[in-house]
Parts: C-alpha cells; structure tokens; sequence
C-alpha cells in the first residue's frame, strides 16, 4: 500500500552551497579560534623573569631572537580588507548578470590571494626560524600553516567560480555569494591569527 | 505521491562479473542509503573489535599488577585505540550512518546534499581508522617506538574526524535546505531535528580535535619541545574520546526515542516541542568540547564560593543531562495518551536511552570535587554508558528502518531478548567501572594500581559486560544477514508510522520521490491515512 500526499508545487531554488559554505566557515572559524585559544594556554604558561632595570616582568614567550616582519603582516589584514571588497564587487556583478565585471573581479580576488599566500611565505622567509627550533617556532608553524592551507583552499574556490564565470554562468548568484562568504569567514580568522600573533604576540 | 520503482531483475551475468559490477557500485555509488549503509556496516564491525579490545584490557585488570593477557609495552597503544575505537570508529560513525540513510527521506528530499562530499566522507572515515589501525599494529600511537607510525596514527585520527565533519556536514545541509514544500524547522521529524542539531554540533568540536592534533602532528615530527612527546599524546587527545564530546555524538541516539516513541504509542507526540528543545539542549555540551574546560562542583570554602563554581558547573555537565532527562520524560508522555504495542524497536531505543541517562548523570556526579572521582574508572564508565547505550539504540533504529534500508521486516520476537541482553551488557561493562571508581581505580591504565576492594570481581563483570554486547551485536547482524537473504518482502508502511520514508515503497528506491510532497504538520502521514489510502 503507497499513501497519496497531495503533490507540492515546483520547488523554490535551493541554497545548498551557500548553506553548506556557512557551515564549513563555522567548522574552520572554531578550528582557528581553537588553535589560537592553545596559543593562549602555552604563551601564559611561559615563564617570566625581571627585566634587566627591575621595572618590567618579561614573558619568555617569543624568543628575543625572533623578530616577526609587522610590515608585510600588516599588509597582510589591508589585503584582506581589499580582498572583501573584490568579492563583493563580484556578488554585485553577479546580481546584474554583469560578466564582464564579474569575472575581473573574480580574477583580481585570485590575483590577491596568490599575494597573500606570498606575503605568508615572506613572513618565513624573512622570521628565517627552524621549526624544530622550540615551542614558539613549532606552534607558530601550525597555526600560520592552517591559515595558509585555508587561503589555498580559498583560491581553488575562487579559480572554480573564475573559470565557470569565463564558461559563461550567469545565473552563478549561489556560488559567488558563498565564494563572498569563505572570503568573509578567512578575513576574521586571519584578523584573529593577526591580533593574537602578530601584535599581541 | 508517485514513486519511482527501481527494483532490477535477476542478472544474468557471471558470478565473478556480478561481484566486480556489484563492488563498484558500492565503491562509486552517492546513493545515501549505499553510503549509509556502508558506515554503519563498518561501525559495526569496528563495534566487535573493541568490544573484544574491551574485554581484553578488563580482563587485564583483574589483577593490580597486571594480568599479563596483553603486552605491557603496548597497553598505552591498545587503550589509546580502544578508546578512539569508541568514540570516532564506533559511536559517532553509526549515527551519522544512520543519518545519512534515513534523513533524506524523512525530510522528503530525493537525494541528500551533496552527494559526492557524502560518499568521500565514508572513505575518508575508512581510511582513516585504518591509518590508526595500521599505526597501532606497526608500534606507533601514543607511547609507540616508531616515530613515523605514531605520526601516521595522529594523521590517521585527524583523516577519521575529518570523515565524520564532512557526512556531517552533509546530513546537516540536507535537512536545512532540502526539505519537502510545508516542512518548516519546526515540522520536521524528531530524528531529523536531532540528526541537525547533533551534526551542527559536530561541525562546531570536532575541529577543535583537528587543531589540537595540527599542533601535535607538527610538534611530535619536527622536535618534541612543546606537547610533551609521543607519552602524551594520549592525554591531549582525551577530550576528543570521552564526555562533554560523547554528548554530541549521543544527541541523535536521543532521537530515535523520541521519533520511536509517538509511532509506538500510535498517537501525534504530546509537547513535541519540548521534546525538540529537549535535544537541542544536549548540544549545551558543546560549550565544554569547544572550550575544552571541565567544570567541577567545589563545596568547600564560603557560599559564594560554592555559587561561583556552581554556575558553570551546572551549564557544562547539568544542561546536557537536563537535556537527556527531558527528551526520555516528554517522549514518554506518548504513551500516556497512545495504545502502546511495544516493539523491537523500542525497547532497543528506550533502554539504550535509559543507559545514555545513566552514562549522563555519572558525568554530573563526576564532577563533583567531593567525589573525588577525577582520573577515576569513573570516567571510563560515563564513555561506556554513552557508547555501549547508542550501540543498543542504533540497533533499535536499524530493526524500525530496516523496510527502507533493506527491503525487509525483522522478525520481533527474535530481536526482544537481544535488547534485554543490550542493557545487561551495557550494565555490567559500565556500572562495576563507577564502582570501582569510587574505590579509586585509576583511569586509562590496566594495570600497576591497588586498592581495597574486589577487584577481580569489577574488571571480571566489566568483561563479561563487553562480551554480552558483543553477542549482542553479532546476534544481530546475524539476524539481519539471514533476513535480507530469506525473509520476506518488507510492505510499505508496516508499523504504522508517521513520516515521509513510509509514504515510497520497501526498500527506497535510488531516487527516494518520483514527485515532491506538501507536508501540512510533523505528521504528514496521519494527517491523510484516515481518509486516503491507496493501494499500491
């Protein structure tokens, strides 16, 4: 025996990728902001000592070798400020069925996280730590490396929406808005790595 | 509502041909009853090696300096697995298994959301558990003598949580947003609802787990300066393996009482509200998984003292049991108005749940300093209540969807005494280890402890307790093998049941729904079976 419900209209569009991009930026902002609370945990547990004029207690968290390059990581949080605008534009874009402007705005948000992933790679390159070197330098590897790896994954996301736009999608409003999302959620989470252990260090 | 029947005929190929056909189809399908069932069928299987694992590290422990039954250099490895094996190859995989298989159709959708990240996320979830297997077996794991195995077990516990993220992620985007026409939030089943709430809570601790693990993988290859080595990977890693993460993983146990109950007692659920705020408020545990932070109860020194220790103390460990205690309460409310013929079903899923009340309320009393139960057996009790009580109700949920996952009605009878079994084995594995808590049995060790009391008898009656859940088990894959093979088709809508997933033919066809339904209440099929029944 089958029961006869009576049959629905045609279903109103769907926002899986949207709603499952939410989802997975909640996932990783909980993964950063986890990271970052052991951080926490390790930095208070480092032992501290007087400063040499008897003034300051000086925490032995960052070995006074180790100077990071504030220059380029302050770059880094403007970016991703330009980097939020970009993909708006091309939220914007998409909404108007405007391709052309779409794509370019796609295509310079791609542009600026080859940037990031490069200013990233600077900042080891010019910190010049080994990452058995100690504590500091371990963590300080997997929580920048974490980030990395999401703004790697955020290019891929972004050359998808990128190279489907170029294919002429126009009715592509769901993916460029989740691709505006990701971008949105890697901005808090690197604004939190920034504050954390670049300034706070 | 029209179906699509999908029955295929007999093949006429070649046996060998048929089996390779047959493998791929598993291997490839983004069917989410395939991928379902393939999660629950491993978690299974995984059920029956720790349950053994189990019994072995009990037995060991009969004796305070040891019982010589396992290596002593391997017993760190072997309960680190046995533990993990618990959590992420047992309790979390079979709910979201089972999620996956029933949700889509409850929900009235004709696939779950995206259906190629579902079927990467069981392989994920397999190859994972075998890289810690492997990683165990080759002398790696916390306390393991090869480097690059205890690596791969870390990368191994990582791959497997990260299998679990993404079904559930999956199961969750399916009820979010491919419910049928009229199916609000509020209308959905009550196994769908907690199937929601429970995956979202995953999403929101398990990455806790995975950071955590980043930072020991990185530390343990490249210097051990920070977490202390391969020793102690295990106690960094025991949030991920005990309560508060057990709750998020127990929330859709709770469920399938709840969506059990009302079909049981053939009446619409009284308060099915509260039944739904019950469950949501087991995911309050989510506050201690992700702040990794235990709250005890202190009673010394002034009343404002106690007070300041009382209120977190009562948010982490007592909201969640208030959520236990709620569902189960209100659940029951059914019967008071239905006219109740108990079934298999049910008693699997009410018992299961009583145990997983139990398993929470040895977590509030845990945490009471005066107890003085922290690093007890205690602990080890709490996981088991939670663990063995799903494994008990899990096998409730697959007696009830079995007409939609296989085609067939498993025999009542039969599977009554299997659930009496589940709740001795679950008492007798778990309530010695409270016992021998009290009387500081320490915990996570099998062996090298003392204290006054009989501590054969404890360890003994735990072992037996992992062995009868084990029979359990395996009676009842037995069962469910010989029935699939032999028994009889399954009818449409066999128990009388309420929801969508009995509105399409025995077993769900690969599409679920030819045509979408419009749901009008949370029980769309009563609403039209008094006056419309149309025979197939």
């Amino acid at each position: 025996m089958t029961i006869a419900l009576p049959s629905a209209p045609q279903r109103a569009p769907r926002r899986q990728i949207m709603v499952a991009t939410a989802l997975v930026s909640g996932a990783g902002f909980v993964l950063i902001t986890g990271m970052l609370s052991m951080w926490f945990k390790f930095r208070a547990a480092a032992p501290t000592r007087e400063s040499s004029d008897g003034l300051k207690i000086i925490k032995d968290w960052l070995p006074k070798d180790i100077a990071i390059p504030e220059v380029i990581t302050n770059t880094m949080m403007i970016t991703f400020v330009v980097m939020a605008v970009m993909v708006q534009w091309a939220v914007y874009s998409a909404k108007r069925r405007d391709s052309q402007h779409r794509s370019a705005a796609l295509a310079i948000v791609a542009v600026i996280a080859v940037a990031l992933i490069n200013a990233q790679l600077a900042v080891y390159s010019q910190m010049d730590i080994g990452i058995t070197d100690g504590p500091y330098q371990s963590m300080f590897y997997a929580v920048t490396g974490t980030v990395l790896l999401f703004i790697i994954a955020g290019l891929a996301f972004t050359l998808v929406a990128l190279f489907r736009s170029l294919g002429g999608r126009d009715d592509d409003q769901q993916v460029i808005s989740a691709h505006a999302l990701y971008w949105y959620f890697l901005m808090a989470a690197f604004t939190a790595l920034w504050f954390v252990v670049y300034v706070q260090k | 509502m029209t179906t699509i029947d999908t029955h295929v005929g007999a093949s006429t190929q070649d046996s060998l041909s048929s089996f390779v056909v047959a493998t791929g189809h598993w291997v490839t399908s983004s069917d989410h009853k395939k991928i379902g069932r393939l999660f629950i069928g491993w978690s299974l299987l995984t059920a029956i090696a720790t349950t053994v694992l189990g019994a072995l590290i009990s037995l060991e422990r009969m004796s305070p300096k040891g019982a010589d039954i396992v290596n002593a250099d391997a017993l760190l490895q072997i309960l680190s697995l046995y533990k993990f094996d618990l959590v992420l190859g047992v309790l979390a995989p079979l709910f979201v298994g089972i999620a996956m298989a029933v949700v889509p159709m409850q929900v009235g959708s004709r696939a779950i959301s995206l259906p190629r990240l579902a079927q990467a996320s069981f392989w994920t979830w397999f190859f994972g558990t075998l890289m810690v297997l492997i990683a165990i077996i080759g002398n790696g794991g916390p306390g393991g003598g090869t480097t690059d195995l205890v690596d791969l077990y870390l990368l191994g516990v990582a791959v497997t949580a990260a299998g679990i993220l993404a079904a559930s992620l999956c199961v969750a985007t399916t009820v979010l947003t491919s419910r049928a026409p009229g199916m609000t939030l509020d209308l959905v089943p009550a196994f769908s609802w907690a199937a929601l709430v429970g995956s979202v809570a995953t999403l929101l601790s398990l990455p806790v787990a995975i950071g955590t693990i980043a930072y020991l993988y990185i530390d343990h290859t490249y210097g051990k300066l920070a977490f202390g080595g391969n020793k102690n990977i295990d106690t960094w890693l025991n949030y991920s393996f005990s309560a508060p993460q057990t709750f998020v993983f127990i929330v859709m146990a709770l469920g399938v009482l709840a969506e059990l109950a009302p079909i049981t007692a053939r009446v619409r659920q009284p308060l099915r509200p509260v039944v739904l705020a019950g469950i949501a408020i087991i995911t309050t545990a989510v506050l201690g998984t992700v702040t990794q932070s235990t709250h005890t109860l202190s009673t010394n020194g002034s009343a404002s003292d106690v007070v300041k220790s009382a209120i977190p103390f009562l948010i982490f460990n007592g909201l969640p049991l208030l959520g236990v205690f709620v569902t189960i309460a209100v659940s029951m409310l059914a019967f008071k108005e239905g006219k109740p013929k108990v079934s298999a079903s049910f008693a699997f899923a009410l018992l299961g749940s009583l145990m997983i009340l139990v398993g929470a309320a040895g977590n509030f009393v845990a945490h009471i300093e005066s107890a003085a139960l922290v690093n007890t057996s205690f602990g080890e009790g709490v996981t088991l209540y939670f663990v063995y009580g799903g494994i008990v109700v899990a096998l409730g949920a697959l007696t009830h969807w079995a007409p939609k996952l296989w085609g067939r009605v498993l025999d009542d009878k039969k599977l009554l005494p299997l659930a009496g079994l589940g709740l001795l084995g679950t008492i007798a594995a778990s309530f010695p280890l409270f016992i021998a808590g009290f009387a500081d049995q320490p915990a996570n060790v099998a062996g090298g402890f003392d204290y006054d009391g009989p501590i054969a008898l404890w360890n003994v009656a735990s072992a037996a307790g992992h062995a009868l859940i084990l029979l359990t088990v395996l009676a009842f894959v037995g069962l469910l093998a010989a029935t699939v093979r032999s028994g009889a088709q399954a009818s449409d809508d066999p128990f009388d049941a309420h929801t969508l997933e009995w509105a399409i033919p025995s077993p769900a066809p690969v599409d679920n729904f030819a045509s979408l339904a419009t749901v009008g209440s949370s029980e769309p099929l009563l609403d039209v079976k008094p006056a419309q029944e149309v025979s197939a």
